[in-house]
């Protein structure tokens, strides 16, 4: 295998046994490939019709199947999506850091900063990655190394992409350490993981990420793992980070809330497809996909005491056994003839300035029923509107 | 320990139910419970210190009430709900249910009132024995319970099963057949399987995806008509609790900070810990954006909690008043605000909506990290 690095985010990726398939040792294609045109230059990442697969022993897995996206320099994307939605491996796509095999990069072009990186050799790729493409994984304390100090983690980075001395790296750790508002960082550096608690070994991570001033970052579930003040606390250092440091961030996730609050666009994605991509305002305050309008029903909320969750039926489709056209269809309130026989196409939605949703109710076929799927959502977000109760501390 | 069992009956309780009359038996009452986890250290281990996991925790859940608790990790709330059932023995305290002295009884002799008290557990991968069929892992504790007929053990666990929306023949099937929420219905058909009146929900939909979650989340609900259940709902979930339950109970650090109808604590939080809590929820509703207050650094160590009132060190009202010596010399007690609803505040007529909007505007970010003890 030609990738060193480790890649603790790969956990859910299924580990099959090996299978005939070890021809394939890399990412990069044989022969010429043919390439677009590269996106302008003020976009710094764009993805075009990105397919990953998994061969293991039962088939093959299609955990991400033609996405395309595109993230401004200095903006923020969010990625949302239940377990097994394929949210995850597109991110280690886009870091290069899958173990191939099992995986296969079957399609797709990834641009970042003007380059096409599926086609670069892996030692080009290790130079962008940790330099100007840097990732957050979901669990600090298995993404760190318990038999080295904070500092030596972050200044070994930091001595692989600049030329600089030891010494001048480990300043840079504590630097960066003194950005994600550690507290005595020069005696912090010298520790080791185990002395911290979580929120400071994710404060740790984001420094680490950060130390090379990437142009990219990458928060894969950066607050799953953490209580709620500390999540608020990691937020909103991201936030002050993001706003301070002018990197583009693409966080992934399957917490709604975080997203409303951290991100400009958002990506939905069910069974390994975008079902829905818009602005953070489009996408949560009017989603036109039965599956985004499912998931913010099924959020307890204030206006919902008292009445019963809407809830998605059914669970998750295997990946070896989708359904034939709409993967959501057996799922979806909503479905008639056509989705069990059409494939939806991602479409943009009427009146939707830049939204798309992958649903027939979109397009010409559905256009009879669209009204009723949007009145039963919008009774379902506040089943009693007059109730006096309302949330938090507004 | 060294400490006697707190006093049974009191003249009042601070946060009590106001709905439900004194005079009526609770369907669980929890008086001065503590629980100190020893720590053992040094050549002879010799006990060093303790972790002070709950100390002194007063509260009655009324029956057919969903009662919740909320909480950071480390704040006590798991070892409360398994304290309750004797799953761990309390180092001082008194627990009744429905009028009956738990602590007076040994395991043994606990094990007829056990069936009415069930658990349902986190994690729905580690709380099933993998090498048993479903059958065997809903029947264990109706065997437990004298159920020696394997027939009617089955014939239970199938209509338990069809109860949590299972299929009867599932009972064949071992738990890594199943999907997270399969499983957690599994584990509340183990549960419900002994035909219970009161059940301890420790966090059972935290590891589901959310559509699953408000599926479970129903199922509860719906239990709870079927069968008139009390729930004793453990959670970190703010949302979930709000939807879910009547009266909550907020801790902090083996107490409880704040206990009152679901209306009054999030309309009226009056604990600065509840309010930070409340505020750190975030909100799907892109209009709803807010400045977020943010706690400073992290909880302390229950083994060396601060003294005074154990949150004086992440308090942002202290601050604000000019860190008063009175935070830190004096434990303030749970005291009423109003019927129902009490906190255990000095300063708690400081809070209004006002005061907590503008220090979310003055803090610093960066500061957050600071003020956590090493």
């Amino acid at each position: 295998m030609t990738d060193a690095l480790p890649t603790p985010g790969v956990t859910e990726v299924p580990t099959p046994a090996p299978t005939a398939r070890v021809e394939v040792i890399d990412a990069a294609p044989e022969g010429p490939r043919v390439l677009g045109a590269p996106p302008p230059t003020e976009t710094l990442l764009e993805v075009r019709n990105l397919r990953t697969v998994f061969h293991v022993m039962d088939g093959d897995v299609p955990a991400v199947d033609g996405v395309s996206l595109s993230l401004g320099r200095g903006k923020t994307l969010g990625i949302v999506g239940e377990s097994g939605s394929g949210k995850s491996v597109t991110a280690l796509t886009i870091m290069r850091l899958l173990d191939i095999p099992p995986a296969e990069i079957t399609s797709g072009e990834i641009w970042f900063d003007g380059r096409e990186i599926l086609s670069m050799p892996m030692e080009e790729m290790r130079k962008i990655r940790g330099k100007d493409m840097a990732m957050i994984f979901q669990e600090p304390l298995t993404s760190l190394n318990p038999v080295f100090s904070i500092g030596d983690q972050i200044a070994e980075q930091v001595q692989l992409h600049l030329k600089v001395t030891k010494k001048e790296a480990w300043d840079r750790a504590i630097e960066a350490l003194t950005l994600v508002g550690i507290p005595s960082p020069e005696r912090r550096v010298k520790q080791y993981p185990h002395e911290m608690s979580g929120g400071m070994r994710q404060r740790v991570m984001i420094a680490m990420g950060l130390s090379c001033e990437p142009k990219l970052l990458i928060a894969d579930e950066p607050t799953t793992a953490l209580d709620v003040t500390i999540q608020a606390q990691i937020l909103e250092l991201l936030k002050s980070i993001q706003e301070r440091t002018d990197s583009a961030l693409l966080i992934i996730t399957h917490d709604l809330g975080v997203v409303a609050e951290m991100v400009d666009d958002v990506i939905v994605m069910y069974a390994g497809q975008i079902v829905e991509q818009g602005t953070v305002d489009q996408v949560l305050l009017s989603p036109k996909a039965p599956y985004t309008m499912g998931l913010l029903e099924s959020i307890p909320t204030a206006e919902k005491r008292g009445a019963r969750l809407e809830v998605i039926k059914g669970v998750v489709p295997s990946p070896f056994n989708l359904p034939p056209a709409c993967r959501f269809e057996p799922r979806c309130p909503y479905a008639w003839d056509a989705c069990h026989e059409i494939v939806p196409p991602l479409v943009p939605v009427r009146n939707g300035n830049g939204q798309t949703a992958r649903c027939h109710l979109e397009t010409e076929i559905g256009a009879s029923r669209r009204a009723e799927a949007h009145a039963a959502h919008d009774l379902a977000l506040d089943p009693k509107p007059d109730a006096a109760l309302t949330g938090g501390m507004e | 320990m060294d400490e006697t069992s707190a006093p049974v009956t009191e003249a009042h309780l601070p946060g009590a139910d106001p709905n439900h009359p004194a005079s009526d038996v609770p369907m669980m009452r929890v008086r001065g419970l503590k629980k100190h986890f020893p720590i053992y250290g040094g050549i002879t281990r010799r006990q060093v210190g303790a972790v002070y996991a709950l100390d002194g925790v007063d509260f009655d859940v009324t029956p057919g009430e969903i009662f919740s608790l909320v909480g950071e990790s480390g704040c006590g709330k798991t070892t409360l709900g398994r304290t309750l059932l004797r799953l761990v023995e309390p180092t001082a305290g008194a627990i009744e249910f429905k009028g009956e002295d738990l602590l007076k009884y040994s395991q043994k002799e606990l094990r007829p009132l056990r069936r009415k008290m069930q658990i349902i557990f986190q994690d729905p991968f580690g709380s099933l024995n993998p090498r048993m069929p479903v059958s065997d892992i809903i029947g264990e504790g109706l065997l437990a319970q004298g159920m020696t007929d394997g027939k009617a053990r089955n014939k239970k666990a199938e209509d338990a099963l069809e109860t949590v929306g299972l299929r009867r023949d599932y009972t064949r099937r071992y738990p890594h057949e199943f999907s997270g929420g399969q499983r957690q219905r599994i584990g509340i058909a183990r549960a419900l399987a002994l035909d219970p009146e009161f059940v301890v929900c420790d966090e059972p939909v935290s590891a589901l995806d959310v559509s699953i979650q408000s599926q479970v989340l129903n199922l509860l609900l719906d239990l709870r008509r079927d069968f008139n259940l009390t729930y004793l709902f453990i959670s970190h979930n703010l949302s979930v609790v709000q939807y879910f339950s009547d009266r909550v109970g907020v801790m902090y650090l083996g107490r409880i900070v704040e206990i009152g109808s679901v209306e009054q604590l999030y309309r009226a939080p009056r604990h600065p810990y509840t309010v930070a809590l409340l505020s750190a929820i975030p909100d799907p509703n892109p209009r709803r954006r807010k400045k977020r207050l943010v706690l400073k650094g992290d909880v302390p160590s229950p083994a060396a909690p601060p003294s005074g009132c154990r949150f004086h060190t992440r308090c942002w009202l202290r601050e604000r008043l000019g860190n008063p010596e009175r935070c830190v010399t004096e434990v303030p007690e749970l005291r009423d605000l109003e019927p129902g609803h009490a906190t255990a505040c000095h300063f708690p007529e400081e809070i209004d909506r006002g005061v907590v909007e503008q220090v979310a505007e003055e803090q610093s970010v960066v500061d957050t990290a600071v003020a956590s003890p090493a």
